[in-house]
C-alpha cells in the first residue's frame, strides 16, 4: 500500500476542538421509576463522576484522513460522539465546516421492517440531503450494493452481508465533506474489506476529510495522514502515525505492567498476567488469516501454594456461540502437579484456523485438580479477527472437506 | 491563521430536540410518519381496518350499554350516536398517539445513540401518524354524520380549530412523556391508568351538561379536553347545545383550562429541551 504524505500544513482546518471536557456521572444506585424516586428522594445523589474527556484540543485539516486511537475507555467513542453531535461536552468548543456524516456503526439507523429503499432514502434524510436528492441517487445506491433485484425487499429478510454492504453504499452516497467512522473496518469478510479500501482511497483522492476511530494499528498506519493517541481522556500524543502506533503498544505494556496487582483477573489463588495472539515469530497480532495458525499465548502466576491446575479456552464467536474449547492440566518438568506461589506458568496453544471470517474472543478458565472448582474465570481474556477465507457466509467453521460432483448419462439418453 | 478562502467555521453545540436545521427536522418527521403509517397500513392483510375496527367496536358497546341499559342516550341527548362516535374517535387519536409516543424514544434506542438525530421528530411523528389515522377515522363519522340526518352548517369550518387545539395538546403531552420515560420507567404504567380516567372525565359516554352539581361541572371544565369536546358538539352537531363556557359556568371558567392546557405545553417543550441533550446518555 501506498505511504500517505502529510498534505500541506497549509490546508485549512475544518475540525477544530478546542479544550473539550466531558464527564459521565455514573449512578452508583440506578433511580428507574418515580415510586422509587418518591421513597428514596435523595438517592438521585448516589453518583460518581466518571471523567471520560478532559481537555482535548486538536485541529483537523482539509483532506486528511486522522486517526484516534486508543483502548477501550480511553474516551475516543466518547470523543467521536460529542464530534457527531449525540453527545453534548461538558466545556470546550467545536467548530466544523461542511457537512459530517457520521458512522459510528454501519447500518445502526436502519428499519428492518422497511425495504432497502425506503432505509436509503430515511437515512439520506438524516444525513441531511433533501427527500429529492436522495431519490435521485437512489439507483446509484443499490446498484454500488449490488441489491438491485432485493431493493423493494424488507431489510429483516437480508442477510448480513447484504445488510453490510447497503449501509456501505449509504455511506458512501451520502457525499459529505466529512466523515466520521469507528471501527467499520472490522466487519466483513475479505471481498468487503477490500471494497472498505479501495473507497477509502477513492475518498481521499476525492480530498474528503475522514477520521477513523480504531484500534487497529495496521490500518491507522496504512491510510491516514496523521494519528492522535488518546489515553484517560488526554491527548497522549499526536502525528505521524508510526510513532503514535509505538506509543499505543507501549502504553498496552506498560498499563499490563502497572495495574497487575489490581486487576480483577485475579482470584485469591491465581493470576491472569497477559493472553495474547501471536504470529509464528512471536509478534502480537490482532487479525489473523483464514488458514495461518493461531497462536494463543497465556501467561498466569500462582498467588499462594496450589496443588495442582488445568486451564481451559473457550473461542466463542461474535455471536456468543462457543466455537471451540481446549485445556492442558498443568504440570512440570518432573511430574508434579503443586505450585508455590509466584512461579509462573505459560500456555502456547497453536489453532489451525478453521475459522469463518468475523470476531472472536476467548475465555479461559483455570481449574483445580482436587476438588474440581473452578480457581479463576476470565471471561474475553483476548479477542481477533479472523479475515481472508472462504466466501461462504453461512456456518461458524469451515471444516476441511473434499467435494464432488458426476453426471451421468440417464437411461433415456 | 488560515489561508484566504478557508471553509466557514460553524460551532458545534452537540444534539438538541430539532438538531440540524428546520428543513431536515421537518423531511425527517414527515417521512417518517409517512413511512410509518404506509407499513401500517399495507403491512397487515386487513390493513387500516384494524385502526378502524378499535374505536368502532368500542362504539358499538358503548353505544348499547348507554341507550340500551341506562337509557341515555336517545332522550336527553340529540344525535346521541353520532356524538359518542365523535368523541371516541377524537380521544382514540389523543390517546394511541400519547401511548405509543411513551415508549418511542426508548424504542428507538439505537438511532438515538449512535446518530445524530433530532429528538423531537420521534415523539411528534408518533403523534403525526397517529393524525393520518384519525383523519381516515374521522371520514368514517362523517358517514355517520349524514347517516343520522345532521345538517351541513357553517360551524363546521371551525372543526379544524379545535382540531387544532386537540393536535397541540397531544404534541404536548407526548413529548413530555416520551422524554420522562427515558428516566422513569413507571411513567409507561402511570400513564395507561390516567388515560383511562380522562376518558371517563371527558364529555365522550356523556355532556357534560347532564351532571346535577355545578361545581363538580366546574371542576371537569378544568380539562382542556372536556372544552374542546363540548365545543365540537356545539360546532358539528347541536348549535343549541350549551357552549364550553355556558357549561363552565361562564367564560371566566374557561381560564382554568386554558391555563392547563398552556402549562402543559410549557412544560413540555421544558423539559424536552431540557432532556434532549442528554437522551443518548441516559439510555
Amino acid at each position: 500500500m501506498d505511504k500517505p504524505l502529510t498534505p500541506g500544513g497549509q490546508a485549512p482546518a475544518v475540525i477544530a476542538v478546542e479544550d473539550l471536557h466531558k464527564s459521565f456521572r455514573i449512578p452508583t444506585h440506578r433511580v428507574d421509576s418515580l415510586k422509587e424516586r418518591i421513597v428514596r428522594p435523595f438517592s438521585a445523589r448516589d453518583y460518581r463522576d466518571l471523567r471520560a474527556l478532559d481537555g482535548v484540543s486538536f485541529e483537523i485539516r482539509q483532506g486528511e484522513f486522522f486517526g484516534i486511537v486508543g483502548r477501550n475507555g480511553s474516551g475516543k467513542s466518547t470523543l467521536l460522539k460529542l464530534l457527531a453531535s449525540i453527545y453534548r461536552a461538558d466545556r470546550g468548543r467545536i467548530r466544523m465546516a461542511g457537512r459530517l456524516a457520521p458512522f459510528i456503526e454501519l447500518g445502526v439507523g436502519f428499519n428492518h421492517e422497511l425495504t432497502a429503499r425506503e432505509n436509503v432514502v430515511l437515512n439520506g434524510v438524516m444525513m441531511g440531503l433533501t427527500p429529492n436528492e436522495v431519490r435521485r441517487r437512489l439507483d446509484a445506491v443499490i446498484e454500488f450494493a449490488e441489491l438491485g433485484e432485493f431493493a423493494e425487499l424488507k431489510l429483516k429478510n437480508y442477510s448480513s452481508g447484504m445488510l453490510v454492504r447497503l449501509a456501505f453504499a449509504v455511506m458512501m452516497e451520502a457525499d459529505a465533506d466529512i466523515l466520521l467512522i469507528d471501527e467499520v473496518l472490522a466487519v466483513g469478510d475479505a471481498a468487503f474489506q477490500q471494497k472498505c479500501a479501495d473507497a477509502f482511497r477513492e475518498m481521499k483522492a476525492a480530498g474528503k476529510t475522514i477520521v477513523l476511530v480504531t484500534h487497529e494499528m495496521k490500518t491507522v498506519e496504512e491510510y491516514c495522514h496523521r494519528a492522535m493517541l488518546i489515553d484517560g481522556g488526554k491527548i497522549q500524543h499526536l502525528g505521524e502515525p508510526g510513532e503514535v502506533g509505538r506509543r499505543y503498544l507501549r502504553l498496552n505494556f506498560e498499563r499490563e505492567a502497572a495495574n497487575s496487582e489490581t486487576t480483577p483477573e485475579a482470584s485469591e489463588e491465581v493470576r491472569l498476567l497477559d493472553t495474547w495472539i501471536a504470529d509464528e515469530a512471536g509478534a502480537r497480532l490482532t487479525n489473523v488469516e483464514h488458514g495461518e495458525e493461531i497462536h494463543l499465548r497465556f501467561e498466569l502466576e500462582a498467588l499462594r501454594d496450589v496443588h495442582g491446575i488445568g486451564v481451559g479456552f473457550i473461542v466463542a464467536n461474535a455471536d456468543g456461540v462457543g466455537v471451540f474449547q481446549f485445556g492442558i492440566p498443568v504440570h512440570k518438568e518432573d511430574g508434579s502437579t503443586a505450585l508455590k506461589a509466584g512461579e509462573r506458568v505459560h500456555i502456547g496453544a497453536a489453532i489451525t484456523n478453521l475459522f469463518v471470517p468475523g470476531r472472536y474472543f476467548v475465555h479461559c478458565g483455570v481449574n483445580r485438580n482436587e476438588n474440581g472448582g473452578i480457581a479463576l474465570y476470565v471471561h474475553d481474556a483476548v479477542d481477533f479477527v479472523v479475515f481472508g477465507g472462504t466466501e461462504q457466509a453461512n456456518g461458524i467453521v469451515e471444516l476441511p472437506h473434499r467435494i464432488e460432483a458426476t453426471v451421468e448419462a440417464g437411461e433415456r439418453a | 491563521m488560515n489561508a484566504e478562502g478557508a471553509p466557514a467555521m460553524r460551532e458545534v453545540h452537540g444534539p438538541s430536540a430539532l438538531g440540524g436545521g428546520w428543513r431536515r427536522f421537518f423531511d425527517l418527521l414527515w417521512l417518517i410518519s409517512v413511512t410509518e403509517f404506509r407499513r401500517v397500513y399495507f403491512g397487515t392483510v386487513l390493513g387500516y381496518l384494524w385502526s378502524l375496527i378499535r374505536p368502532l367496536l368500542l362504539f358499538a358497546v358503548l353505544l348499547f350499554v348507554f341507550t340500551r341499559v341506562f337509557k341515555l342516550g336517545s332522550d336527553e341527548v340529540e344525535y346521541y350516536p353520532v356524538l359518542l362516535l365523535l368523541g371516541i374517535v377524537l380521544f382514540t387519536f389523543f390517546q394511541e398517539s400519547t401511548t405509543t409516543a411513551v415508549t418511542s424514544v426508548v424504542s428507538q434506542e439505537g438511532v438515538v445513540r449512535k446518530t445524530q438525530f433530532p429528538r423531537l421528530v420521534i415523539p411528534l411523528s408518533t403523534v403525526l401518524t397517529g393524525a393520518f389515522n384519525f383523519c381516515l377515522n374521522l371520514l368514517v363519522v362523517f358517514v355517520f354524520l349524514f347517516a343520522f340526518g345532521v345538517e351541513p352548517m357553517w360551524s363546521w369550518l371551525l372543526f379544524p380549530v379545535a382540531l387544532a387545539a386537540l393536535v397541540v395538546l397531544t404534541a404536548a403531552v407526548s413529548m413530555a412523556l416520551s422524554v420522562l420515560y427515558v428516566r422513569f420507567r413507571d411513567v409507561a404504567i402511570i400513564w395507561t391508568v390516567l388515560a383511562q380516567v380522562l376518558f371517563y372525565a371527558t364529555p365522550i359516554l356523556y355532556p357534560i351538561g347532564i351532571v346535577e352539581d355545578e361545581t363538580i361541572e366546574r371542576i371537569l371544565m378544568f380539562n382542556p379536553l372536556a372544552v374542546i369536546f363540548e365545543q365540537v358538539r356545539v360546532w358539528m352537531l347541536e348549535p343549541s347545545a350549551p357552549t364550553a363556557a355556558e357549561v363552565a359556568g361562564g367564560r371566566v371558567w374557561l381560564l382554568p383550562a386554558t391555563f392547563v392546557f398552556v402549562f402543559i405545553c410549557a412544560f413540555a417543550v421544558w423539559i424536552f429541551n431540557r432532556d434532549a441533550p442528554r437522551i443518548a446518555e441516559e439510555l
